[in-house]
C-alpha cells in the first residue's frame, strides 16, 4: 500500500486499523527498554540526579516542534493542494503538540528549580516554548469555534503558517541570544557534547516518544475521519427529516 | 544527599510525564468509542453512507461525504 492510497480515508480507516495495535505494542516495548535504561543511567557531573529529568524534557520538546511541522506541512496540504486528509492530520495532531509541549514546560520547570534556583526565567527559549504553547492553544480554539470543518481547516492552516515561524526561533534562540537554556548538545556541528551514558538513554526514550507521538497521532486521525462521518450522516438525517 | 533533596523534583517530572501520557491515551480512546456508537447509533435508524449499502435509500444518494 503506497502513501498516495492511503490518501483515501476508507483506506487510512483500515490501516489503522492494522496499524495501531502493532504500534501500540512497539511502543510499549521502547518505553519499557527506554525506562530501564533512563533508571540505570549515572547521574552526571553537573546536573547529579535531574538528569533523569532531561530523558522526559528533551522528547517533549522535540515532539511539541515536530507536531507543529506536521501541521505546517498538513496546511500546505490544505492550502494548496486540498488533500482530504490534509486538515484531518492537522486537527488531530494539534491537541498532541499541545500536551507534549505542557509536558515540556512543566519538566523544564522541575528541572529549573534545583538546578538554576528558579522554577520560570522569562529566556528566549523558555518564551518561544511558551509561544508554541499559546499558538497550540489558539489553533485548537479555532478548530472548535468555526463548525464548517473545510472552513475551520483553511483558517487554521493560516494560522499555522503563520506560526511556524516560531519553531526555528526556539531552535536558534540559544544561538542568537545569550540564554540561560543551555546550548544545542545533541544536534550540532562538531557531534553531541553529551557522554554515551547519558546519551544512549536519551535517544531510546526519544524513539519511545516519537512512537508514542505516532501512536496517538493515527488513532486522533482515525477518530477524526469518524467524527466527519457521523457529521455528514447527522446533516443527511435532518435533510431527509425537513 | 543531592539526589535525595532532587528527588521530589524528579518524581515530579515523572508523575506528570505519565499523567499528560495517560490523558493523551484515555482521550484518544474514549473519542474512538464515543464516535463508533454515534455511527453505530445513526446506522441503527437507517442513516448510512452510500458506498456502505448495496441499494441505497434516495437521502444516502445524495450524500457526498467530504471526508
Amino acid at each position: 500500500m503506497s502513501l498516495v492510497d492511503l490518501a483515501n480515508p476508507s483506506r487510512f480507516l483500515k490501516f489503522a486499523n492494522r496499524a495501531l495495535p502493532w504500534l501500540g505494542g512497539v511502543t510499549v516495548i521502547a518505553f519499557a527498554f527506554g525506562l530501564n535504561q533512563a533508571m540505570g543511567a549515572p547521574d552526571d557531573y553537573q546536573q547529579g540526579a535531574t538528569v533523569k529529568i532531561m530523558f522526559l524534557h528533551v522528547p517533549s520538546a522535540w515532539l511539541g516542534m515536530l507536531a507543529w511541522g506536521i501541521m505546517s506541512i498538513a496546511a500546505l496540504g490544505t492550502l494548496v493542494w486540498r488533500h482530504p486528509l490534509a486538515d484531518v492530520a492537522a486537527k488531530a495532531a494539534a491537541p498532541i503538540g499541545a500536551a507534549f509541549t505542557l509536558l515540556c514546560l512543566v519538566t523544564g520547570s522541575l528541572w529549573g528549580r534545583p538546578e538554576w534556583g528558579t522554577y520560570w526565567v522569562w529566556d528566549a527559549r523558555l518564551t518561544s516554548e511558551l509561544v508554541l504553547f499559546l499558538l497550540y492553544l489558539g489553533v485548537i480554539a479555532l478548530w472548535r469555534t468555526v463548525e464548517d470543518p473545510s472552513r475551520a481547516a483553511r483558517a487554521a492552516a493560516i494560522l499555522t503558517l503563520v506560526g511556524a515561524v516560531d519553531l526555528p526561533i526556539i531552535k536558534f534562540s540559544v544561538d542568537w541570544w545569550n540564554t540561560l537554556h543551555q546550548g544545542a548538545s545533541v544536534f550540532r556541528l562538531g557531534g553531541s557534547t553529551i557522554y554515551p551514558t547519558i546519551l544512549m538513554p536519551l535517544l531510546v526514550m526519544a524513539v519511545a516518544f516519537t512512537l508514542l507521538f505516532v501512536t496517538l497521532h493515527i488513532a486522533a486521525m482515525r477518530n477524526e475521519i469518524l467524527r466527519r462521518r457521523v457529521r455528514t450522516l447527522r446533516l443527511m438525517q435532518a435533510q431527509a427529516t425537513s | 544527599m543531592e539526589a535525595i533533596n532532587h528527588l521530589p523534583f524528579i518524581v515530579g517530572a515523572y508523575a506528570a510525564a505519565f499523567v499528560v501520557i495517560a490523558g493523551l491515551i484515555a482521550w484518544v480512546m474514549l473519542d474512538f468509542r464515543t464516535q463508533r456508537r454515534a455511527l453505530a447509533d445513526l446506522e441503527m435508524r437507517g442513516v448510512t453512507r452510500r458506498s456502505a449499502v448495496e441499494r441505497p435509500q434516495r437521502p444516502m444518494a445524495e450524500a457526498e461525504e467530504k471526508v
